[in-house]
């Protein structure tokens, strides 16, 4: 199992990785969500991989340690926030300057200069 | 208890709520609710700094948890001054973005400014890593809707980057987190610092890369050599005001580097050793030479002040990668020092950018603005102080640091890149002040003398209708002279401040009162109704620990206690 959970966290990660290195938004979005997928995945797994033991300290010998599955949750509505909040300004840039490259454009930004002073 | 230590985090969010319900539609009242926020804070926060100025740690258990089960605010001597550096910039700030209409130009900008203030106050405050996280987190998405405030194409788009390399960074803060917890199995600093001290050289690879993953975390944060490039366009681009705030934003990632290595990872720990000593420094030294570069070549004031904060950033590391008392207590010398000059140096800017109409802040002779002469008065003061010239501070600030230095191996490379920086920052400075400020006082005389020349004439006539003829509002002038004053004070007063950041640089280096009264201070009784005993409260805090959110019964302090969890959740 932790040969699984590591594959799968490491082929995330590297999808992630690679689409983060694209040159427009949109990739570069579906990029950091993969990566926020694989940190999920890694924070969960930070307290050890058990399967079917109570997440409380008890007598028992197994339990699940429950504090990295608060940390993920903290984690999952952060990096959810923030990826909406990223598409909208994305968006917001896209539609304003009808380009959307991550770095400045120098063709680009004149457009939007001349777009800015007609309106 | 004192609630007084988690006020600084819980004021700034019911205000901001406030002000997002009650008063979406009366700018007035938001103003008024933001200053009177703001001067609360202050007092709070000179409150904080001067029970912690005699060297006493005070401990706040949110939701009355004891350490490392429940999150705890600290406030030591390091933590006050930056709250209090932030509570005094905030004043500034607010009181220039109100004076120059700033903040009616976009939506909700108090209620962002107030969860800002919030993020960072806690930032600074808090004395859990996860915690950290979650602050960086508030005072991040505060800042996303700051810095797109009122819009435009441009702005909009270095928002975009300014977004995505955070959220990186982010993602990079909790890789980090979750290999420091599979190693150690706690995120409170005190008890991590006790954890870290126990591992076994042998399985050191896990902890070491948790310490580097961190480094790089803070290093993004504070705009460090190699991770720096999403600094200028979002600064250069953020509104003046807002940007004069961020200020506070690049000296969270120096506090954390500096809180971190020298409670969990000190210097002397073995386990460490040689981690960041081959390589923080000459990074830093690197980040200086770039910035003050970037002073010389920018062709835009804005963009040179944000080169400037990078070059401020890069002294303000090379000080604190020495690792040694005398390092860290320059580098809070000079942490104060930049940040208020930093502040200057963004609202002048916004103030000349805002009176030159479409040239904006080209670094080109213009007609001279109103209140020229005493704009360029400030900006002389303000470069003086940032380039590092004496009398000012940053000369002090330089010292110290040149002082600092004199033991490090890489002593002739410090020196060698401080001192030359200097000069080409004073270059870069003199001469966007004298083409921005000084030739365009001439420009008139020039403009008459001219006028036979059909060819300049023609040249004139293209340009100088775009010269509004607004006078400069007062307040503005006034809070930046604020500023300005403020500087030189922290000038004259450089004796006793320079006790205290050695006080608090001594503070640093001997943690133990810091982890004692973290761990050692009890919490609230629990009463086990369950059938097994409590067997597992001492070591084995594998188990819980950030969970003071929910805890609504413990009378007076259960309403703030709970909304702060709630918040910081």
């Amino acid at each position: 199992m932790e040969f699984l959970v590591a594959s799968g966290i490491g082929v995330l990660t590297a999808a992630g990785i690679y689409l983060v290195l694209r040159l427009r938004t949109f990739p570069v979005i579906v990029g950091t969500a993969l990566l926020t997928y694989a940190v999920n995945v890694f924070l969960f797994a930070s307290g050890r991989l058990t399967v079917g033991a109570p997440p409380i300290l008890t007598d028992a010998e197994r339990y699940a340690d429950p504090l990295p599955q608060a940390l993920v949750l903290t984690a999952i509505v952060i990096s959810f926030g923030m990826t909406a909040v990223v598409v909208v300004i994305a968006l917001g840039a896209y539609l304003g300057s009808d380009d959307d490259h991550v770095d400045e454009q120098e063709g680009a930004l004149d457009t939007a200069r001349k777009l800015e002073s007609a309106e | 208890m004192s609630h007084w230590i988690v006020t600084p985090v819980v004021l700034p969010a019911m205000l901001a709520a406030i002000i997002v319900l009650l008063c979406r539609h009366h700018p007035v009242l938001q103003r008024i609710f933001a200053l009177a926020g703001s001067g609360a804070l202050l007092a709070v926060a000179i409150g904080l700094f001067v029970q912690a100025s005699g060297g006493t740690i005070t401990l706040y258990q949110l939701g009355d948890w004891q350490a490392p089960f429940g999150i705890v605010l600290v406030a030591d001597r390091l933590s006050t001054l930056l709250v209090l550096l932030t509570a005094v910039l905030s004043i500034f700030v607010l009181l220039h973005a109100i004076g120059t209409g700033w903040d009616q130009r976009g939506r909700h900008f108090h209620a962002l400014f107030q969860f800002q203030l919030m993020g960072v106050m806690g930032a600074f405050l808090t004395g859990d890593l996860f915690n950290l996280f979650v602050f960086f987190e508030v005072l991040l998405i505060a800042s996303y809707g700051l810095m797109i405030h009122s819009g435009g194409t441009k702005r909009t788009q270095a928002g975009t980057q300014y977004v995505l390399y955070n959220l990186l960074g982010s993602t990079l803060f909790l890789f980090a987190l979750g290999t420091l917890y599979a190693e150690t199995g706690t995120l409170n600093m005190a008890d991590l610092a006790n954890r870290v001290a126990q591992i076994a050289p042998e399985n050191s690879a896990g902890i070491r890369t948790a310490a580097v993953l961190l480094v790089i975390v803070f290093a993004i944060k504070a705009a460090i050599a190699p991770v720096h490039f999403w600094l200028p366009a979002s600064y250069a681009e953020a509104p003046g005001p807002v940007a004069a705030l961020f200020a506070i934003m690049t000296k969270v990632g120096a506090y954390a580097i500096i809180r971190v290595y020298t409670l969990v990872f000190p210097p002397e720990l073995e386990l460490t050793q040689g981690l960041l000593e081959m390589w923080l420094l000459p990074l830093a030294l690197i980040g200086l030479a770039v910035g003050m570069i970037g002073v010389l070549g920018a062709v835009r004031l804005d963009r040179m002040v944000t080169f400037a904060v990078i070059g401020s950033m890069g002294m303000l590391t090379a000080a604190v990668a020495l690792f040694t008392a005398e390092g860290i207590s320059a580098a809070l010398y000079y942490i104060v020092h930049s940040t208020l000059a930093t502040a200057a140096l963004f609202l002048i800017v916004d103030l000349v950018e805002e009176h030159r109409g479409s040239r904006g802040a080209e670094l080109s002779t213009a007609p001279p603005i109103p209140g020229n002469s005493i704009l360029a008065g400030m900006f002389f003061v303000a470069a003086i102080a940032m380039a590092g010239l004496p009398p000012l501070s940053g000369f002090l600030g330089k010292l110290l640091i040149l002082d600092a230095a004199f033991d490090s191996p890489l002593v002739v490379w410090t020196w060698a890149v401080i001192l030359g920086t200097s000069l080409v920052s004073v270059v870069g400075f003199s001469r966007a002040g004298s083409t921005v400020f000084w030739k365009a006082a001439e420009w008139e005389e020039r403009m008459e003398a001219a006028s036979d020349d059909p060819a300049t004439q023609m040249d004139n006539v293209a340009t100088t209708p775009e010269a509004p003829a607004r006078p400069q509002p007062i307040l503005p002038l006034v809070t930046i002279g604020g500023l300005i004053g403020l500087i030189v004070l922290y000038t004259i007063f450089s004796g006793p401040v320079s006790r205290t950041m050695t006080a608090t640089a001594e503070q640093l280096f001997s943690p133990e009162p810091y982890i004692s009264t973290v761990l050692d201070t009890p919490g609230k009784e629990i009463d086990y109704h369950g059938d097994y005993e409590e067997d597992g409260d001492g070591g084995e805090d594998h188990a819980d620990e950030d969970q003071g959110a929910g805890s609504g019964d413990h009378g007076a302090a259960a309403e703030t206690d709970g909304d702060t969890a709630e918040e910081a959740h």
